[in-house]
């Protein structure tokens, strides 16, 4: 709260951004072609169109850096939402059902109407999402003991039951539809152009910024209803917001790179031990760690089996799997 | 001139009423104390005095104001309210707990100021835990954690403190050091208190006014003595006793008879 306990939090934040950075650079370089730095940075400052590695770094691995930047820190920011609405440390963007939601609007449509551009699934994934997970806001927030994280987990269940009921149906009818929602789901940065995908990245960007305007709102919040009432807090208002952020941030990620889980689960609690609990700090340093995570994880999928590649999906699930075992065993010790 | 006053005030869940027609006011500057039987609606009625529960009918005028017309905001540096068994997120510190108590009076542009810096340091200093400042709110004993919750309601600057059940949970000696905390605010700052109490002979002690909930209204009211009669613990707690004058502070005490006939 006063300047000699804020420089503590500043100095590991600045650490963070320069990780980013690092690992940015490093995503430019790293893939089946290894391309060195002065080359990137050439690439940037005086673009050669003859040359290969300037059209490689400035087309694919652009798209693909920042992308996997914003699907990161989307998800990291929609984490740490999600568990101060739900008062849930085990709380995920995944809860809202927007997986399932996402799939089922894809199938839906390719099956009405043989979606065939990259970008007509973008915006079919992001209205799925969207749907499943204003369901889900609007069921948790009915009636008595809203936002309970009881009622959001069984709500989300739910929905995402439902959703994946419909998607099996319609595969049922068309076979087809199977290839192309196996290939999305399995969570993917590659083939994805700026030139498509820079609208989604655009109301990300916009959602990350709102986010980190709210740290304060989102503190107060998470000391529970009845305390944030008393300190004047207009909570219905928040509440709508945040779910609208969770929805548009989770939504996009999940459109832009199909589901890619753990990220909202685990930079949350890395960066509440790590840096600290106050949103005001978590906020930006979970954004920029999820994307910091998110960028490492794809870096590892892209080379771990050369000349193919890993789904990036995988890659986080293998991580984030055991840290999670270990978060549960470790709070259910806790509450022994 | 009272603090808060309700009017025709109907309090309910779903179908079921639980305040039904109250006018009753709490008077500035004193200590008032709420009690009646498990499920009475004493913390019901305490919370809308705080505006956490819309009336059925009925209005809860705070300072002569209708409360669910006052913005939240406004309310918010008028009276505190510290909630039954809060609990605090995981891992928060004593001074970040306290500093929430700010948040009214900080918005979207103005964050952080001097004065709430001060505000916020005074509110530990005056509930002693200003050395806890940088310990987790979770690793602290029960009552030094209420400590850490009451100061984060001075933080708030309030003229009214509406606080539910405040020890419970506490051995006697923390219960006693929350109860002459309060008493001290009220007299020192002459802040309004009023709070939920189980504890009679506490009530007795600390009270300038005690309130009875029973049978969805208000059944007594007044002075500890003029209140707390034999008939009256009869009736409304269904409990046999003796009322007979403390020895030390001559308010009621209050001596519960068991199944043993006391002649």
């Amino acid at each position: 709260m006063n300047s000699a306990r804020e420089r503590s939090p500043l100095i590991k934040l600045i650490l963070l951004a320069g990780v980013l950075v690092f690992a940015m650079l490093l995503s430019l370089m790293t893939g089946a072609r290894w391309i060195p730095l002065s080359d990137v940075i050439a690439a940037f400052i005086q673009p050669d169109a003859m040359n290969i590695n300037h059209i490689l770094v400035s087309s694919t691995r652009l798209s693909r850096t920042l992308m996997a930047v914003v699907v990161g820190a989307s998800l990291a920011v929609a984490g740490v939402l999600m568990q101060a609405l739900t008062r849930n440390p085990l709380a995920s963007p995944g809860l809202f059902g927007i997986n399932a939601g996402a799939a089922f609007i894809i199938i839906l449509f390719s099956t009405l109407f043989t979606l065939t551009s990259l970008q007509a699934w973008l915006w079919c994934a992001f209205l799925g999402a969207a749907l499943a997970g204003s369901l889900v806001w609007l069921i948790g927030n009915m009636g008595q003991g809203r936002m309970n994280p009881l009622r959001i987990v069984l709500a989300g269940a739910a929905m995402t039951a439902l959703f994946s009921a419909f998607s099996q149906a319609l595969l049922v009818v068309s076979q087809e539809g199977l290839d192309t929602v196996m290939f999305w789901l399995a969570g993917s940065l590659t083939e994805r152009s700026l030139t498509l995908v820079w609208p989604l990245m655009l109301l990300s960007a916009l959602a990350l910024g709102l986010a980190l305007i709210c740290a304060r709102q989102v503190n107060v919040l998470s000391a529970g209803e009845e305390i944030a009432i008393g300190l004047g807090q207009r909570l219905g208002l928040i509440r709508l917001l945040l779910g609208i952020l969770i929805i548009v941030l989770a939504g996009s990620a999940v459109a832009l790179a199909g589901s890619i889980g753990f990220i909202g689960l685990i930079v949350p609690h890395m960066v509440r031990k790590g840096l600290s609990i106050d949103h005001r700090w978590l906020l930006p340093g979970s954004a920029l760690a999820g994307a910091t995570l998110l960028l490492l994880a794809d870096l590892v999928s892209r080379v771990v089996i050369l000349p193919q590649e890993v789904p990036v999906g995988v890659m986080t699930a293998l991580l984030g799997a055991p840290f999670f075992i270990l978060l549960a065993r470790r709070r259910g010790a806790h509450y022994a | 001139m009272s603090a808060i006053t309700s009017q025709g005030l109907t309090l309910s869940y779903q179908d079921s009423v639980i305040i039904d027609q109250l006018n009753v006011s709490v008077p500035k500057g004193k200590v008032t104390v709420l009690i009646g039987g498990n499920g009475s609606g004493k913390s019901t009625l305490l919370k809308s005095f705080a505006r956490l529960l819309k009336p059925q009918q009925g209005t809860v005028l705070l300072n002569g104001v209708d409360i669910q017309r006052k913005a939240t905001a406004t309310v918010a540096r008028e009276l505190a309210i510290l909630p039954q068994t809060p609990v605090a997120p995981e891992g928060i510190s004593v001074r970040q707990l306290v500093a929430l108590g700010r948040y009214p009076y900080q918005s979207w542009l103005q964050q952080w100021s001097d004065e709430d810096e001060t505000m916020v340091n005074r509110a530990l200093a005056r509930t002693g835990t200003l050395e806890l400042a940088d310990r987790p709110v979770d690793s602290l004993s029960g009552g030094q954690r209420q400590r850490a919750w009451i100061a984060m309601t001075l933080a708030q600057d309030t003229d009214i403190v509406v606080l539910d059940e405040p020890t419970t949970f506490l051995d006697l000696s923390h219960q006693m050091e929350v109860l002459e905390l309060l008493r001290e605010l009220n007299q020192q700052e002459q802040k309004t208190i009023v709070m939920v109490l189980h504890d009679l002979n506490l009530a007795c002690r600390y009270a300038d006014q005690i309130l009875v909930v029973h049978e969805q209204t208000i059944y007594a009211q007044g002075t500890p003595a003029e209140v707390l009669t034999e008939e009256l613990v009869k009736t409304v707690f269904d409990l046999n006793c003796r009322i007979i004058p403390d020895p030390f502070f001559d308010t009621p005490l209050c001596i519960p008879f068991g199944r043993e006939k006391i002649e």
